[in-house]
């Protein structure tokens, strides 16, 4: 009974807590009032937007989004000096930009969404399409002379631990 | 105290300089590049790590002179959330006008690319 009745007042937890901490951040400011009134829209939020989230994932395993955040963001800085390089110091004429093609083994709409995010926040590589079926994601690399290792960086690094945390 | 403060200027203004440059190559990036593909990755660049260092600059300097804000974190979650939607929006205008993209690996499978699948 009282599990039916959380279920029905927070369809949505994650969602909630975002919003919460998302309100304070607005405010500027952690009082009781400020945490009260996040929490109220944490509850009507979600409660009014539930048909919209007809099959949203499961997230099982929520800290290891943390430590693929903090991956990503390691990645980032480390790629930008990479690319501000390849921008300086080589001529046009000596890179190879080329399409690469990434078969996914990800199903989940929202997976697929962050890794492409992903791909694009690293410099260097900007996903540009996803076939019609969902099934291979299409990326432009600025330089890369080979393809195919972009692709297995990309599924190694990324996509494994994407698919660890919603599948 | 003093020696404290002394220091996180410091740090503020290397991140300051760190952003900026960054920022700089983004641009000079999007004239050096030739192609409109590649030209792409410029702005990328400048939205991620150049913004981020100013944002964090922004941030420590909030803390050391007691205004400490919070607000920049949430810039820089609606950046990173926004910055691929609107790079891949450019790209798909790129494909539109390639019109067909015979250049483009085929997927795998019978389909075609998403952007292609209407006509």
């Amino acid at each position: 009974m009282s599990r039916r009745l959380t279920r029905k007042l927070l369809p949505h937890p994650m969602l909630s807590t975002l919003l919460v901490v998302v309100w304070c951040l607005l405010i500027n400011d952690l009082t009781l009032g400020t945490v009260v009134f996040g929490a109220i829209l944490g509850i009507l939020i979600p409660i009014s937007t539930a048909a919209y989230w007809p099959d949203r994932p499961k997230i099982t395993r929520p800290l290891r989004l943390v430590s693929y955040a903090m991956i990503v963001i390691w990645d980032i800085i480390v790629a930008n000096v990479q690319v501000a390089m390849i921008v300086l110091f080589k001529p046009n004429a000596d890179m190879s930009p080329n399409w690469v093609l990434i078969p996914l083994d990800l199903r989940t709409p929202e997976a697929i969404t962050l890794l492409a995010g992903t791909i694009t926040l690293t410099p260097g590589t900007v996903s540009t399409d996803l076939s019609s079926d969902g099934r291979a994601l299409l990326v432009h690399a600025l330089d890369a002379p080979d393809p195919d290792a972009v692709r297995d960086e990309i599924k190694t690094r990324y996509e494994r631990r994407l698919k660890e945390i919603f599948e | 105290m003093t020696d404290i403060l002394f220091l996180t200027e410091i740090l503020v203004a290397a991140l300051l300089v760190i952003g900026a440059v960054f920022t700089l190559i983004g641009s000079y990036g999007l004239l050096k590049l030739d192609q409109p593909m590649k030209r792409l990755h410029a702005p990328t660049k400048a939205s991620t790590l150049g913004v981020g260092s100013l944002l964090l600059a922004s941030m420590i300097h909030g803390f050391t002179s007691g205004e400490a804000s919070l607000h920049e974190l949430l810039v820089m979650a609606f950046l990173f959330a926004t910055a691929p939607i609107s790079g891949n929006f450019i790209a798909k205008v790129h494909l539109h006008r390639q019109r067909g993209g015979k250049e483009l690996p085929a997927p795998p499978s019978e389909e075609r690319w998403a952007t292609y699948s209407e006509q």
